[in-house]
Parts: C-alpha cells; structure tokens; sequence
C-alpha cells in the first residue's frame, strides 16, 4: 500500500509519538506536495510488538495489539480508536478487522479506546484523530493487519494444541478447523496459548477478491441502541454525585471577566457553587434548569478588550487588503504572464466564502472530576489524546493521570477536532468539589464555536481562441487552522489544507499559479469544519471553471471533459452523473442544472448535478442532486451513500443560510431561529451512483459536502444567468421581477 | 414536590414548577435518551409524549403535565406505532450520529399515529420542527412511509 503514489512530495519525515525505548519507531512521513494535500504515508505499523503491551491485557485475555482482545469466555473485543460520530466508524473499522480476524459482526463487542498516540495514531495525520476523512484511508491496511495477525496468532495456537502443521488449519468464524479431521476450537479455548506466542513480524492479507464483509452492505453496529434511548452521548454520561454546569464565556473574543454580582443567583433553588475564570463565569447547581437560571441571574461585567468594535467588515477589509500583493507560491507551472499577456480572452472574479460555526445537534459539554491523584474526562471528542493533554495541562497533572473516557458524538463536523470546551471544563472542575458536568447552552455553542475561516479568493484565466483555458491564476487569501492544529504540517508558509482542492484541481492547465496568503482574522477563532479547504476551494474553482465554460460559450460538462485527458477517473464521475441526471434534457423557465466536480481527500472523485428552480422573487428551491462517487474500494457501501446524502444536505446549509457575522466583537447569531439549517420540507431528492472500483480507497465523510456548493449556484445560474461569488447564496440578489 | 406519569410509572420529583420537563427527564428522573438541543423549540431533539401528542419539552413546564402521561424514547418501542418506526429506522439505516432521532422518532410515531399513510406533505408539516445535522432526512422520509405501510399491514393481519 502506498499511498504516496498520487503526490508529487518533497518530504519532510517527522517523528512521531516516542514509544519508549521499542526496538522500533513509528515514523510519520508528513510529506507536502508541491501542490498541497495533507499527506500520507505511513512507514511503520501503529502496533506494538508484544501482547502484554496493548494495554488492558490480562491472564484471561488474548490481545495481540491495541485493537483486539480476546477473552477466555470467547468475548471478542473491538477497541474503537475512532470517535463515532454518524460517519459510520464504529460498523468500518470492525469490518477491516473482522475481515481479517475471521470473526462475524454479530460476534464482536465495541468498547471506546484509551488515548494513546503511539497505538492509535492517524497513519494520515500523525495523532489519534478522526478528521479530514482519513479514518478507511488511514486504517485500511493497519487494521487488516491487526485482524491478521490475531488469526495467524490463534492458528498457530490451535495447530500447537493438536501438534499440527498451521497450513493444515483455517479460521473461521471465531474458530480454528483442523481441515483433515474436522477439529475445532474456539477463539475463547485459544486465547491462553495464543497469549504465549510471539507476535509476527509478517502476516499475508486476504486477495480483495476473497473478501466476504469489505464491501457488503453491513448493518450498522451503533444504531441499535440509538432508536431507544440506551445510546450514551457525551451529554448523558452520569456519574455519582455530578453536579451539573453552565457557562457564559465574554461575548467578545478575548475579552475577560471584569467582575461578577452573584447574589441573586445564589438565591436559586438549585444553585451550589458560581465559578470564575479568567474570562468566563459557569454556575453550579443540582441540575441544567438551576444552573441556568442561575447564569441568568447573574450581573457580569467583562473586559471587552481591543476586539470590542470588530466587525465582519473589518475582516473583510483586511483580507481584501492582504489578497493585493502576491502570496506563498503553492503551485507554478509553465509562464503565467506571458501566457495571460497572449490569451484571447482574460476573465477575473472574486469569490467570498464566510465563516461558519458547525452547529453539531449536541452542544458542547464535558463531564470532569479532579482529585488531588487524577482526573476523569467523560466527553465525546474527535482528539482523545489531545483531550487528555489539556486536562493535564490544566491540572498539572502527568498525562498517565488523567483517564478520557470516549463517547458517542452527537455531531463532530469540525468542531469535536477542539478542546477549548474540555479546557475550560476542567479549569471549572478544579473549583468543585466533585465531579461536575458542564453543558452549553445552543447561544453558547453558536457564539463560541471555532469559526470555519472567511476565504477571499483572487482567480483569473487567460483563454485561447477556442476558449479553453491556457493560464489560471488563483490567490487564496485567509486564516491557516493547520499553522495552530498541526504546526508540523505547515512548512514553508503554505497550509496544505487550506489550499485543498485549489493546488491540485482535476483540471490540466498548462500555465499556472496558484499563490496563499495567510492572513489571521482578529477577533474569532477559526477551525476545521466539515470538507475544510475543498469545501472552500471547490466551490471557488469549479464556478470559475463554470464561468469560463460560459464565456466560451460552451456546456459546462463538454467544457470540463475537455480538460480531463489526463484525469479517467474524473472524467468518468463527471459522465455517471451528467447521464443519470438527464443532463440536456429540457427543463421548465427558472430551472437549471448545475454541475461540480471533486478530487480531494486522498483518491476520491466525486460529480454532482443539482437541479434548481429560482422564483421570481429570487427564492432558490433544490429540488434533486445526484452524485457520483468513485472513492476507491468501499468497505461499507449504505455508508458511502448516507454520507453523501448527508454531506449534500449539510453543504446545502451552509450555500443556502448559514453565515456567521461579527458587531461589536459579537457572534450575532445565537440559535437555530437564525443560524438557520435545512429542515426536512427544504430537502431535496438526492441520488447517489457508487463506481466499482479496485483503488485504494479515498475520504468519504467530507467530499459531499465539498461539492454541494457549485453545484447548486451554477444551478442558479443556468436558471437565471447570474452569478453567485458569494456565500451563502443572496436570494435578493436573484429576484426577476 | 410533583408527581410525573413517565412511561407509565410514578416519579416525585423535588423540582420547581417551571422547570421544563426536558432537564426533569434528564437530569432528575435519569431518562437521557430525550435531548437537549436547542432550549427555545427550534430543533425537536427533546420531543416527548404528552398523552400521545408529541410536544418540545424544552419549554414545556412540569407544571403544564402533572397528571397526564409522559411517554419518552425509551418507552416508545412498546406501542405498535413505536416499534414500526423503531424498525423502520434500522432496516433503511436511518441514523447518523442519532443525537437528534430521539425526536425524530417520537414526532413520527405521533404522524403515524394520526396519519397512518402519511403523503409528502404530511411529512413535511409533521417533521419540519425536528433538524436533523447529519441530513438523514431522505432516509427518515422513506423510513415513515415504510413504518406506515408496515402498520397498516399488519393492522389488516390482525
């Protein structure tokens, strides 16, 4: 497996995560291509080498590695490295595992994993995470491996047993057959011998061709408990004697608590204890109702600080500012200027993307209890080990202290990637007697999320007399979340991410820059939010590569296929959709269809054709999207369709509603009344077209989201002839009447 | 001191009279499988059953349901309507993360029970109220009209 292939890397090998003087290291090649992505190779296993060092191990349990253990009792124990957060984790990884392990879904236990870079690391990113769609990518060929190397252990336990040769044995099922004699014995009866044997140094994975679960329709393991009641979310975890928290943090972004007036909420039934930090105030009660009436009551006055008149103006200003002089080269190719300087034609447009919050259906909240020897973490987190990092930061605390203990997420999208909230919690905690459990109010969540950042994109192209383009030009100017999340990925001024989807665009031009301009909003804090940059720059370059289509007077789809020579498996998405959308096919006045196209999160190409009508007094109904997928091979194919349907409607939020603005310092929205997300009569029809394919596999969380965007406002302008560079989509600007 | 019928067993509970039913529930009966999402009825997370009529419990006061029923998500499955929906939600895998389908399926037990064989625009005007982040609208689309054929299916049966 390498997955090195499709990048053009200068490398840069960081070490990661010292595991204690082992014979070996793991090695995380964060490697940047020329033209970005975030990279990907892995050189070395995340697993370690002897049974006994996987953590929980005992005498009644086989654990080859940190992802299996086997009971005596025949138990089979999945750990979950992952956080579940919809995408469908908790089903995938235990189909890589069980595949291998030759056990059944319906046999395996889950259970949350401990933190722990050095076992549980992102092959992708060089930590425990789960984002950027990297958890199949990542875990494709470790947790094969782990599944095979516990088989290959528990065959050559059972072959010890009968004092025959391994060839001559098979597992199957949560069982070794001796093939001759028709002998078996289960994992459980195993477990003891095979805890004795040394780990493998090499174990064969299956031929693809001989998978039974990859690639089946797989019922999900998580959902079960989900239509009952049982599914525990961070938000639920209860523990004795927990006290429940709510929290008001300064409105404005650096500001801090000037001083509090707490009488009045002392006074309410319910209220235990008021908590102070730096720059926020929590109130402590018996429960959520005590502890917000509590904050309510409460006559804060904060230390606005210098950010106290900021406003999204402001940021735009400076961004427009900073995207005049040239920025970090990400990608060159051929001579620009002079390839503009003869073009028959030039277009140039600016596109504004604005910053959103992620608005995950459970709100912040972390349960946390310090004592003088530790500290308990109950949360729901995308970062367990960064998680437990802050909590021992905060407490002073040695990391081996303080236990996380993992959750379901109700929501992740970006926002779960922080522990600003898990901080915070445990800088309360550290003032209460016990364990307490903090939850945000929506108004908190809205107002102090970690703002997917405002992109303001330069982009020009000189075409030839035909029209197609022989010089593109795109400056990206805005905030790098990698330079704060991931530091070690962002080399030489360019953030690998940010630049996602705009360095690499499926499209060959032979003349072409693509430059980056960092530059840091002040006043709001930016972050990950579901697609991250090619949520950004596929919906920039795939409407100028539209309108471009436009200026030479030619379809969008014969435009585009024009420019995939070299992209087959671009070009081939790009056709699945456009037939199955019916594209050319005759629409009523005010409808069109609008076409995108996605190369992103590793080898993952994706179309999208929606479907749009747009009213006369401008209102833009989506009425059908259909995708097409090409991600590599699939391990759980229902699970690549729901998160298409669901990346398309997420995306259609955020084209159609959701921005986030400043005044006075201030986040304006608060609530759902207006940091508006689609509803269910706004939804459209959404078909999704899955390719076969034999590739390694690409990302599939995100990409829906990604391309939903231009989709839907080349939509609108098929329909009406107008552009949108702007979002969300501003029905105002659409009206015909 | 109130007295709480919730799926079909007596609580007292020492809470103040307006305090919303939601943090009750969650924070002092022990039922978390209703939600908290929003606290002003904009998303549907925290719907529950008042006599079989589906309201938001994030505003609904304890004072406004003493001496009627409470049915919550853990206790649908036991009517007809709840286990259809309950399955329907599984066999068309429904669910993302799930936060919200709590709701979801409380609201759409409600419809179906009013309306067994529900059109669109049933739909819609039944299940606007309830978000739904992860987009599983589609799916809870289909997922209601095949609880309800499934209802009006086996009602024959019987």
């Amino acid at each position: 497996m390498d997955f090195e292939r499709s990048l053009n890397p200068t490398e840069a090998r960081a070490e990661c995560a010292a595991d204690g003087g082992m014979s070996r290291r793991t090695f995380l090649k964060a490697s940047v291509a020329a033209g970005g992505g975030l990279l990907l190779s892995f050189s070395l296993p995340a697993l370690r080498r002897h049974a006994e060092a996987a953590g929980p191990s005992t005498a009644n349990t086989f654990a080859p590695n940190g992802f299996i253990r086997i009971g005596r009792d025949g138990r089979v124990t999945l750990l979950m490295h992952k956080a579940e957060m919809g995408q469908g984790v908790y089903t995938s990884m235990p189909m890589l595992i069980a595949e291998e392990l030759e056990v059944e879904l319906g046999q395996v236990h889950l259970e949350a994993a401990p933190p722990d870079d050095t076992l549980y690391a992102d092959p992708l990113i060089g930590l425990q995470v789960t984002g950027n769609s990297t958890s199949v990518r990542g875990a494709w060929e470790p947790l094969r491996r782990a599944g095979a190397t516990g088989r290959a252990m528990l065959v050559s336990a059972a072959a010890q047993t009968w004092q025959v040769d391994a060839t001559s044995c098979r597992a199957e099922r949560g069982t070794v057959i001796h093939v001759p004699t028709g002998r078996r014995l289960t994992y459980g009866a195993l477990a003891d011998t095979a805890a004795t044997l040394p780990v493998p140094d090499k174990v064969a994975l299956k031929d693809p061709k001989d998978f039974k679960l990859i690639g089946t329709p797989a019922k999900r393991l998580d959902t079960p408990d989900k239509v009952n009641g049982k599914a525990q979310f961070g938000i639920d975890v209860k523990v004795r004697g927990m006290k429940i928290a709510t929290v008001a943090a300064c409105p404005v972004f650096g500001g801090k608590l000037a001083g509090v007036d707490d009488r009045k909420a002392k006074a309410v039934k319910g209220v235990r204890q008021v908590v102070r930090l730096d720059n926020a105030v929590a109130v402590v009660g018996d429960h959520m109702w005590a502890a917000q009436q509590g904050l309510g009551a409460l006559d804060i006055r904060w230390d606005e600080g210098p950010n106290a008149r900021l406003t999204t103006a402001d940021i735009v200003r400076q961004l427009e500012a900073a995207s005049q002089k040239p920025g970090v080269v990400v990608r060159k190719e051929g001579d620009l200027a002079r390839a503009m300087a003869g073009a028959a034609r030039k277009v140039e447009a600016v596109y504004q993307t604005p910053f959103l919050a992620q608005a995950p259906m459970e709100p912040m909240n972390c349960t946390v209890h310090v004592r003088q020897d530790g500290c308990d973490v109950w949360v729901g987190t995308q970062v367990q080990t960064a998680a437990q990092a802050a909590a021992a930061k905060v407490t002073g605390l040695p990391l081996e202290k303080v236990r996380v203990h993992n959750y379901l997420l109700g929501g992740g999208f970006g926002r779960r990637l922080e522990v600003d909230f898990i901080a915070q919690a445990v800088r309360i905690a550290r003032q209460v007697e016990g364990p307490v459990k903090v939850v945000w109010t929506r108004e908190e969540d809205t107002q102090h999320s970690v703002y997917k950042p405002y992109f303001y994109d330069r982009l020009a192209a000189g075409l030839d007399e035909q029209g197609l383009p022989i010089a593109w030009s795109h400056r990206l100017t805005g905030s790098s979340v990698m330079a704060r999340m991931l530091p070690s990925a962002f080399k030489n001024g360019i953030d690998p991410d940010a630049v996602e989807g705009a360095a690499e665009p499926p499209y060959a031009f032979p003349n072409m820059l693509v430059d980056y301009v960092r530059q840091e909003p002040p006043g709001i804090p930016t972050g990950w939010w579901r697609g991250v940059g090619p949520t950004h720059n596929v919906f920039v370059v795939e409407s100028f590569i539209d309108e471009l289509a436009a200026a030479a007077k030619m379809d969008p789809v014969t435009y585009r296929r024009a420019l995939l020579g070299k992209s087959p498996r671009a070009r081939a998405v790009l056709d699945l959709a456009a037939v199955k959308a019916g594209w050319g096919q005759p629409l009523p006045p005010g409808s069109g269809r609008g076409i995108s196209l996605l190369h992103a999160f590793g080898e993952t190409y994706i179309a999208q054709v929606a479907e749009v009508s747009v009213s006369k007094g401008g209102d833009v109904r989506v009425h059908r999207v259909v995708v097409a997928v090409d991600c590599g091979m699939i391990v759980n194919p229902d699970t690549v369709t729901a998160q298409m349907e669901g990346g398309v409607i997420f995306g259609l939020s955020a084209a159609l509603f959701s921005e986030i603005t400043l005044k006075d310092g201030r986040v304006e929205q608060s609530n759902f009344h207006n940091y508006r997300v689609l509803r269910i009569n706004e939804a459209p029809v959404i078909e999704v077209h899955l390719v076969k394919s034999a590739e390694a596999p690409g990302g599939i969380g995100e990409p829906g989201t990604s391309a939903l965007a231009p989709a839907v406002t080349n939509a609108i302008f098929a329909a009406t002839g107008k552009r949108v560079r702007k979002l969300p989509i501003n029905t105002a600007e659409l009206h015909s009447i | 001191m109130v007295t709480l019928n919730i799926n079909g067993t007596s609580h007292q509970a020492d809470v103040p009279p307006d305090m919303p039913v939601l943090w009750v529930l969650r924070d002092v009966v022990g039922l978390t499988g209703t939600k908290f999402g929003c606290g002003i009825a904009q998303c549907g997370a925290c719907t529950v059953h008042l006599d079989g009529q589906p309201i938001r419990s994030c505003v609904t006061p304890v004072a406004a349901v003493i001496g009627k029923k409470i049915t919550t998500i853990e206790a649908i499955g036991e009517t007809p309507s709840g286990k259809a929906v309950q399955k329907a939600w599984l066999d068309l895998e429904v669910i993302q993360c799930g936060y919200c389908q709590s709701g979801q399926i409380m609201t759409a037990v409600a419809l179906l029970d009013e309306i067994p064989d529900p059109s669109d625009p049933d739909i819609d005007a039944a299940m606007a109220g309830n978000i739904c982040r992860c987009g599983t609208y589609p799916r809870i689309r289909a997922a209601i009209k095949q609880a309800g054929k499934s209802r009006s299916t086996s009602g024959k049966g019987a």
